[in-house]
């Protein structure tokens, strides 16, 4: 059990390059996603709620699977690592956008009369007004969040990313089946999100506490 | 693009096919996911530490660990057990855990929310523990839930597109397979897509419904 264990530690970077590297993309790209869901005009607003929509409502696997096997089959042709960080970067952007959006719904209405009443800009209520505590109220949801991603990125191992996922079915064929190796993954999924859990927590504590009320 | 369209027309009675296993899978895993997860919420609000602590222990490790390996664990596992099912039971089998898992905290926050009140009421009309429990909470508090569990299956109905990995031959599966026959990923994958979308978003609007009908039925 433990030389299995160590075995799938090997995987834990891939496994953690593609999770960290897509929430980043999610995050970055979450931001004008939000923008143009709350934006004035209802072009924009459709096209980052039809966004949304189609990246939440098609499963991961899939999507993997139309970037790597549908656009590498002639468009443009990515590593599997590549294609599973940038397909789950993509999906991360829906969901992200939406927990900043749900963080804009709590702040009061009153910070924004504020602003306008002190004669700021949109942009500058935006940037030193409204998004400093959007963003303190989306930590600890976007923490759950990570957690969530780290798990769903076990499916890059199906277009052929070694990461632990990969290694753990390579363990189980290796030793006719028998339910340790999955066990031990599992345990070792479970660790690796100990620490964001920990970390969300305290930082939302700490972030809470600078929200105006 | 007529050329697509004719295709889609070809493959749409075989993603067909996916689809309805796919969804049976879906069934399947909710009808036996969903008493799992009452059974679990229960337990582990129950005062009994031999009850409550491997109740707490069996839903935190189904909720920790990836569904994709928790299927992977059920496939090859029970063989080696000496327990011999069809593909399909193991993955029903599985996705069933991971809904156990996942419905028990729901359903746990909907139990919660049921009024103290109600349950103080039940026992001054002189109602057993028992009989509080299944007829003032455990209705009331499942009501609650309803919204979280619609959007809980519409989740594990994308996660039965991991079944493909053990070879069960639904939606993603099929649509692998037409993509590999005539080497048009992309078209197939896309079209794969968009069934799922058009169970997705429909039943995602559903969701919606409920929410605000049972927010205005507490409100």
């Amino acid at each position: 059990m433990t030389g299995v264990f160590l075995a799938l530690l090997k995987g834990v970077p891939v496994a953690l390059a593609v999770t960290g590297l897509a929430f980043l993309i999610g995050a970055v790209l979450g931001i004008p996603l939000v923008l143009m869901r709350r934006a004035r005009s209802w072009l924009p607003r459709l096209i980052a709620r039809i966004y949304i929509d189609v990246m939440r409502g098609i499963p991961p696997v899939v999507w993997l699977f139309i970037i790597f096997f549908g656009l590498g089959s002639g468009i443009i042709a990515l590593s599997p690592f590549r294609a599973a960080v940038l397909g789950m970067g993509l999906i991360s952007a829906a969901y992200l956008a939406e927990i900043y959006r749900g963080g804009f719904l709590t702040l009061p209405a009153g910070q924004n009369a504020a602003a306008v009443a002190l004669g700021l800009t949109r942009l500058d209520t935006l940037r030193y007004v409204l998004a400093p505590q959007v963003l303190r109220v989306s930590v600890a949801p976007m923490a759950t969040f990570l957690v969530s991603l780290l798990k769903d990125t076990t499916v890059a191992s199906t277009i052929g990313v070694r990461d632990v996922m990969m290694l753990v079915t390579q363990q189980a064929q290796a030793a006719g089946g028998g339910f340790a190796p999955f066990i031990a993954a599992a345990v070792l999924y479970i660790l690796l999100s100990i620490p964001v859990a920990v970390l969300a927590r305290t930082m939302d504590a700490r972030m809470r506490g600078r929200i105006a009320a | 693009m007529s050329e697509l369209l004719a295709n889609w027309a070809d493959w749409l009675p075989q993603l067909w096919k996916g689809l309805l296993i796919s969804l049976q899978l879906t069934g399947a895993a909710l009808a036996a996911g969903l008493p799992l997860g009452l059974a679990l919420a229960l337990l582990t609000s129950a005062r009994t530490p031999w009850l409550k602590w491997p109740a707490i222990a069996l839903v935190e490790v189904g909720r920790g660990a990836p569904a994709l390996v928790v299927l992977q664990m059920v496939y090859y596992g029970l063989p080696s057990a000496g327990i011999n099912v069809s593909a399909f039971v193991s993955g029903a089998l599985a996705l069933a855990l991971t809904t156990g898992a996942y419905t028990s905290e729901i359903l746990r926050a909907g139990i919660n929310a049921v009024p103290r009140g109600e349950v103080e009421a039940g026992h001054a009309l002189g109602m057993t523990p028992g009989d509080v429990l299944r007829f003032v909470v455990i209705p009331q508090g499942v009501v609650f839930a309803v919204p979280a569990l619609m959007g809980f299956a519409i989740l594990i109905f994308q996660a039965t597109a991991l079944t493909f990995t053990i070879a069960i031959p639904e939606l993603l599966a099929r649509a692998y397979r037409i993509g590999a026959a005539t080497y048009l990923y992309l078209d197939v994958l896309i079209l794969a897509g968009l069934v799922y979308l058009a169970i997705t978003i429909p039943f995602g609007w559903l969701v919606n419904r409920a929410a605000r009908r049972l927010g205005s039925h507490l409100g």
